[in-house]
């Protein structure tokens, strides 16, 4: 043991010695199934989408209906992001902090968009939103469903849960010493929350904002069913790419595909960077 | 010392009970118009018409086919990623590697690609005029369009879900346990078995939960390799969206009040292993 602890300092090596067996074939399996199922497609589609060139490349990109419908996913993903950061907020300050009947039964409910499957979200929420429906037929002539704001609606709906989790841990580790030192220092409840707690909440709430916003630049399921789906007006990327696979032009979806990859590539570096970050300036993530 | 019990103070680093009662009120309207009603349409727009109509929806030959799919795909894809969450997470746990967080990062990576992107790659790879195609065509294998590829397609998407609920919760409980055991004597296999299963059994059943549910409802991935052909590779949500797109509510809603019952039924099971087992027990990450 002694002696091949000092080696690893002295040459390279994989891995620390460990007297634990089956290294080798746990992650030869992991390796082997992940470079089957997600590396070997993914490169395959960018390996697609370097064949088209740059020019065939930019011919998708600069395409006005390419450029509306990513415009449309990311318009619609970030206004949904901006609304679940307020009021996913709001819904884990009434978990974390107040004491109510029902308040078990909310928390589990938070978390049904991660289980209900998107296409069902996407029926009931048109049939809800629609003319018809309930909430639809209360704003008539006003209209919600079909139109950009019902794609908003879809997407508030999928984005919750990821603002409440991501923000719920922290406010309940929040130390409640620093509200009541602030308070007898004079200060008042909204001053407290604006300069105490709101910041310590930061990284979390840009974290969720991050997480909800991906989930609903992609999503697709939920979408569909309630968004109208008129080219330049409600037609998501996601959609685009379905479309073009129908036309059975695949360059055009290889290439908007590759831009939304490229896309969710970078949101995912945000993500870790900001966790990254606030571990080291707050010790919580 | 003590206070005359009619007085109140309040904390002052409180709210207002008024201003309580308003934010929660606030919030509950927020979860009725967004998650409540939703919720409860599904199961009003699906006995709209009745049991009557509700039973013939979900016995009708189309369903039953799509009931049985999804269960089929959901039955190769979930143990499969389970044992691939198994395995990654007793790698990157119990040793120390370079590259280690890189393949953390690689395991999230379906998370963040769209759906349906995950079932274009697979088009791209497996399509008549990819480099395979034709090779597969000549072999007579089918997996676009066929239950191959919805295997596939749902696999992508619930890659990460087992592995990422292990994998935090591997490494909180560190190796003491395995080396014990070892240096007693068992054999790998046996620590394994009576060590470290039993150490993980609540978080392997949370992320087999939601690798469950995802796998069953699963919509973008499936809805672009699967060719939609009725009684062969529709899957239930695949057959929900048929039967709405053919204005027939009632049996579009049937089928997905099913759905939506799994996913009550998740939730439920999800929120009793919680409570048991602490979020320790159940990784706390989403």
């Amino acid at each position: 043991m002694t002696h091949s602890a000092t080696a690893s300092t002295a040459r390279w090596r994989l891995k620390q010695p460990s007297i634990i067996p089956g290294f080798g074939m746990t992650l030869g399996f992991s390796l082997a199934y992940l470079s089957l199922i997600i590396l070997i497609p993914v490169a395959g589609l960018l390996w697609r989408t370097a064949g088209l060139g740059w020019g065939g490349f930019f011919a998708v990109l600069t395409d006005y209906r390419t450029l509306r419908a990513l415009y449309i996913s990311f318009g619609t993903a970030f206004l949904a992001a901006i609304v679940n950061v307020v009021f996913g907020t709001l819904v884990a300050w009434i978990l974390s902090r107040y004491n109510f009947p029902g308040r078990r039964l909310i928390d589990a409910m938070v978390d049904l968009p991660f289980a209900l499957p998107t296409a069902v979200a996407g029926i009931a929420l048109a049939a809800l939103y629609g003319p018809n429906g309930w909430i639809g037929s209360f704003f008539m002539p006003f209209r919600i469903a079909f139109t950009p704001l019902g794609i908003v609606v879809a997407l508030i709906f999928i984005g919750l849960p990821f603002v409440v989790r991501t923000v719920q841990p922290v406010m309940e580790e929040l130390d409640r010493e620093m509200e009541e030192a602030a308070a007898t220092l004079g200060a008042n409840r909204l001053q407290t929350i604006v300069s105490i707690v709101l910041p310590a909440l930061t990284p979390a709430l840009l974290t969720g904002f991050a997480l909800a916003f991906a989930r609903g630049v992609g999503e697709y399921g939920s979408v569909v069913f309630i968004a109208g789906n008129i080219p330049y007006v409600s037609e998501i990327a996601p959609l685009l790419i379905v479309i073009r696979l129908e036309e059975f032009n695949y360059a055009g979806a290889t290439a908007v595909a590759t831009i939304m990859l490229i896309i969710s590539f970078v949101m995912l570096f945000v993500i870790n960077f900001i966790q990254a970050w606030s571990r080291r300036r707050y010790g919580n993530g | 010392m003590s206070e005359p019990s009619h007085i109140k103070f309040r904390n002052p680093a409180d709210e207002r009970p008024l201003a309580k009662v308003l934010l929660i009120a606030l919030s509950l309207a927020f979860l009725v118009f967004f998650l409540f009603l939703p919720l409860v349409s599904v199961f009003v727009e699906a006995f709209r018409k009745g049991w009557e109509e509700y039973y013939e929806a979900l016995v009708e030959p189309d369903a039953v086919a799509a009931i049985r799919l999804t269960l089929t795909v959901a039955a190769i894809a979930v143990p499969l990623n389970l044992l691939f969450g198994l395995c990654a997470a007793w790698a990157i746990a119990k040793f120390e590697f370079r590259g280690k967080s890189f393949l953390i990062t690689l395991i999230d990576l379906p998370f963040s690609i769209s759906p349906v992107i995950s079932g274009l790659v697979y088009v791209l790879l497996f399509g008549s005029n990819s480099v395979l195609g034709p090779i597969l065509k000549s072999h007579g294998i089918e997996i676009l369009f066929a239950v191959p590829g919805i295997v596939l397609a749902t696999i992508f998407v619930t890659f990460p879900f087992v592995a990422r609920e292990l994998i935090p919760l591997m490494q909180d409980q560190g190796t003491g346990d395995e080396e014990a055991a070892l240096s007693l004597g068992a054999s790998g296999w046996q620590t394994f078995w009576f060590v470290t299963l039993p150490n993980i059994k609540w978080g392997l059943l949370y992320g087999v939960l939601l690798c469950n549910a995802r796998a069953m409802g699963e919509f973008g991935a499936v809805s672009v390799v699967s060719g939609h052909i009725r009684g062969l590779t529709n899957t239930m949500p695949l057959h929900v969206e048929i039967l709405y797109n053919e204005y027939n509510f009632v049996a579009a809603f049937a089928v997905a009040s099913l759905l939506a019952l799994l996913a009550l039924v998740t939730l439920a099971l999800k929120t009793i292993l919680e409570l048991r087992f602490g979020a320790g027990a159940a990784g706390g990450r989403h």
